[in-house]
């Protein structure tokens, strides 16, 4: 059945072609080789709070600067997982924690973007843009990167292949821009197919907005149906054997979004690199400790992370996952339970490809002088720099077209090195 | 104007400002296109569909009911019948928009619902989210602007949503006592989202101290009286002089808020991020300046009045341009679908008789959940998105199209698509989209065609 949809599918899409006047007849199958390295940026929207998340448990303004949001030491019930003797992860992370051990898990701290001001909604622009103004360009970074691949070790028939894909109904802004990507979001919709869309493509065919996005849609959906279904007998999930987990409704757990964006990527004919949002980490209330909304948070972040890695199965090796946010938040509590709007918090790098197994920080310590504005975690090191150091070590991008396309600027904050294992 | 000018402008009118046209509807308003929506802006009526509703008084206080009860067994049923009140509630909502004959006047409601977003992604507020809309956007979205922000602003939902509800002042009696204290979050968001814009000109010291001013604007609780109604809690109140602005505010316990509303209302800033909001949700994503201009000077001379600036909108050459510039967002597809057919979408399914099963999930509702606009579940109190790129991404674009085709599947049946593309589209419809309704192979493929055609997708 699931065959039948993707010839259809697939026969559409040379319609498409001539129907939106795109030009050359776009490729749907790839016959060369392109570089095997995996990249997935998962966004934590809402700002989380990266003293909760990566304790400084042995900073000795910690416990009485974090009152009643202060993680135990990690030889307490219920303590922080320790890394290094001093930072220590939140226990909803332990399903990560090994990573550590096995050098597959970074964690940088005190990291800000070049945002300074305190909302979600221009901090999030400027963290995907990658400009240092907010609504200071209409597209992504890693769009732009993606834009730069020929050339690198991505090289090769690129052309007409979406190396980026989105996954979710909308394509972030970070993956927005002129490289074309893929998008794939679980639907109980029966699908379309043939002759019905080749009229649909007709219809769009004064309508480029929709030709284009119609176009990729379904190039997607054909890209999906090939990757998820390569292995179905394989797989050790009923839900799955069916092509995309489509009875589940459009609502998928964390293990399926994690799982099934690793498959896509695993594929050897798939997107290369990946981005997706997690929600819930505005806690300005009930935001707890080991309990509560951040440790319900963190917990869905380290089942997506358990998931995704299960999901690329070896291609986990040439992968790395960044994890980020638009800011920190404030280093006190506030008066409810909760953290307001911050400045500086934690990332994390994660994946077969990361030289892990430390924090990478430049502590400025939690004493009342040395937090930003008297209230939030200062920041130390800029997440642009961070960036930088993946897309040039392991995607193999130029630095001069870093500083030139995808973090526009006089190139400072210069990439950091040897984030990735070699 | 001649015929063909007119029955365009009532296309325009029915699609644009409207949430789509029901069959009659082009013809109705093609003597006066305007004065058609005009006269919509007097019809204050409540619809019929919301007019039992409870209020969110009583749906704050079973939450809380609910929230308090320790036992599983029985804190689940009660969770599952605020969750089927929500679903119902929504439904509802959406079910006035379709049978509205004031669909201006239920796009405003949307809209300023929208500028005004609380989210069920909150569990607190989820049952209350219609009767928040109902009792604090409903009434005001052609009053003056000044009377909408209190509303809002005072609404025990949007001060759970937004937490001030438990914010305490540093130096309050309850602080002291016990360790509460502030809480930024309603302060912001109110400079950021609701008045002034993110440039507005404010600064962190202004967030501060707007959430110190509105310390005390809280909620009554289980052990008070009328649980879920607005309460002004003096010990929570932060004691002492408040610079917002550069404006003193001498101590004046809940004045103070009032008074600092009023001000955010009238501010210039709060104008324009109006006048531009505005501009952008009915005429384009980039809006002309021309249109933004004439809506803030409106705003401004008519001191906030909301009724009258929208009356500036229809008054605006530009606004009416043939070009259908904005992609529908999925309720508004989805509600325009439903318009188009006459409420079809309604007719609950029959099969298997009897009554509907518990949990039933209305096909609107669920249509809306599966193209990605749940009713009041926006992502973070911006709202929902309101551009193309935030609805036309290669997924959403093909999942629109295959609900076109369920759609039509389901309800093409009998119904002739050439007759339901005239009476939606009108003069909108472009040769090649009515050459392939009527050329389709079967009914239902013509509705799934007529749907999923640009002149549909857009407004």
């Amino acid at each position: 059945m699931t065959a039948f949809l993707d010839m259809n599918r697939r026969h559409l899409l040379a319609s498409l072609g001539t129907a939106a006047a795109m030009g050359a007849l776009p490729r749907v199958s790839f016959a060369r080789t392109v570089g095997d390295q995996r990249f997935v940026l998962i966004v934590l929207r809402g700002g989380m709070d990266g003293l909760a998340a990566v304790a400084p448990y042995a900073d000795r303004d910690y416990g009485s600067l974090r009152g009643r949001l202060a993680l135990a030491d990690p030889n307490a019930q219920g303590g922080v997982l320790d890394l290094n003797g001093f930072f220590g992860l939140n226990p909803a992370l332990a399903d990560i924690h090994p990573w550590y051990a096995e050098g597959q898990l970074l964690v940088a701290h005190a990291v800000a973007t070049p945002y300074r001001d305190r909302s979600h909604f221009d901090a999030q622009d400027l963290l995907e843009n990658g400009t240092v103004t907010p609504h200071g360009t209409e597209t992504g970074w890693l769009n732009r990167a993606i834009g730069l691949l020929g050339g690198s070790p991505l090289d090769g028939s690129t052309a007409g292949r979406r190396l980026g894909l989105a996954v979710g109904q909308g394509v972030p802004l970070v993956l927005r821009g002129a490289a074309p990507v893929a998008s794939w979001a679980p639907s109980p919709l029966k699908e379309a197919d043939g002759d019905f869309l080749d009229r649909v493509a007709a219809l769009y065919a004064s309508d480029p907005l929709l030709a284009n996005a119609l176009k990729a849609g379904l190039e997607s959906a054909s890209m999906a149906d090939h990757a998820l279904n390569a292995d179905a007998d394989m797989s050790m999930d009923g839900a799955m054997a069916d092509g995309a987990p489509k009875a589940k409704g459009v609502r998928l757990d964390p293990a399926q979004l994690g799982e099934t964006t690793g498959r896509l990527l695993a594929d050897a004919n798939g997107p290369r690199i990946a981005a997706l949002d997690l929600q819930g980490w505005d806690t300005h209330t009930q935001q707890g400790t080991t309990a509560g909304r951040l440790a319900g948070a963190l917990g869905n972040l380290s089942k997506v992370l358990v998931a995704l890695r299960a999901g690329l199965g070896p291609a986990w090796r040439q992968t790395v996952v960044a994890v980020v946010t638009e800011f920190g938040r404030t280093a006190r509590p506030n008066g409810t339970g909760g953290t307001d709007h911050g400045t500086a918090t934690a990332a994390f790098l994660a994946g077969g490809a990361v030289q892990g197994g430390r924090v990478l920080a430049d502590w400025p310590g939690l004493a009342d002088d040395r937090l930003y504005q008297g209230r939030d975690l200062a920041p130390t090191q800029d997440l642009r720099a961070l960036m930088k150091g993946i897309l040039r070590e392991h995607l193999g991008l130029d630095g001069g077209a870093l500083n030139k396309a995808v973090f526009p600027g006089d190139g400072s904050p210069a990439a950091v090195r040897g984030l990735i294992r070699t | 104007m001649t015929l063909e000018a007119a029955t365009l402008q009532a296309a325009i009118a029915t699609n644009r400002f409207g949430l789509g046209a029901r069959p009659g509807d082009i013809a109705a308003a093609q003597s006066d296109p305007r004065g058609w929506l005009e006269a919509q802006l007097a019809q204050t009526e409540t619809p019929p569909e919301l007019r039992s509703l409870d209020s969110s008084a009583t749906r704050l206080a079973a939450t809380y009911a609910a929230r308090k009860e320790k036992d599983e067994n029985t804190r689940k049923p009660l969770r599952e019948a605020l969750r089927d009140a929500y679903r119902d509630d929504a439904a509802r909502r959406t079910r006035a928009a379709i049978a509205t004959d004031t669909p201006l006047r239920e796009r405003l409601v949307h809209f300023w619902s929208n500028h005004f977003t609380v989210s069920v992604s909150r569990p607190i507020v989820a049952a209350a989210v219609v009767p928040y809309e109902t009792e604090a956007i409903r009434p005001h979205v052609t009053g003056r602007f000044a009377d909408l922000l209190l509303a809002v602003t005072r609404h025990p939902v949007m001060l759970n949503y937004l937490d001030n509800a438990v914010s305490a002042g540093p130096d309050s009696p309850a602080a002291i006592r016990r360790q509460r204290g502030l809480n930024e979050n309603l302060g912001r968001e109110l400079l950021e989202l609701h008045t002034l814009g993110v440039d507005g000109g404010y600064s962190q010291t202004d967030v501060r101290e707007l959430a110190r001013i509105l310390t005390g604007w809280s909620v009554a609780a289980e052990r008070d009286r009328d649980t879920g109604t607005f309460l002004f809690r003096a010990n929570l109140h932060e004691p002492g002089d408040k610079v917002l602005l550069g404006q003193r505010y001498g101590e004046d316990g809940m004045g103070e808020g009032l008074l600092a509303l009023q001000r955010l209302a009238r501010h210039p800033a709060t104008a324009r991020h109006i006048a531009t909001k505005l501009a952008r949700h009915f005429v384009a994503d980039d809006p002309p300046g021309t249109v933004v201009a004439a809506l803030e000077k409106s705003y401004r001379d008519s001191d906030g009045d909301l009724g009258e600036v929208t009356r500036t909108l229809l008054r605006q050459d530009a606004a009416w341009a043939p070009e259908l510039r904005k992609v529908k967002t999925p309720t508004e597809l989805v509600i325009s679908t439903a318009r188009a057919l006459h409420g079809a979408v309604h007719e609950p399914e029959t099969a298997g008789g009897g009554g509907q099963p518990v949990g039933h999930v209305d096909p609107v509702f669920r249509s809306l959940g599966l193209l990605g606009q749940s009713p009041f579940a926006a992502p973070s109190p911006a709202g929902w998105p309101d551009q193309a790129a935030d609805w036309a991404g290669p997924e959403a674009v093909v999942q629109r199209v295959d609900w076109a085709l369920t759609v039509g599947e389901k309800l093409g049946d009998g119904i002739d698509p050439r007759q339901i593309a005239e009476q939606a589209l009108g003069p909108l419809a472009s040769e090649a989209t009515r050459q392939a309704v009527s050329r389709a192979p079967s009914a239902a493929d013509g509705l799934a065609l007529l749907i999923s055609a640009p002149e549909f997708q857009r407004r």
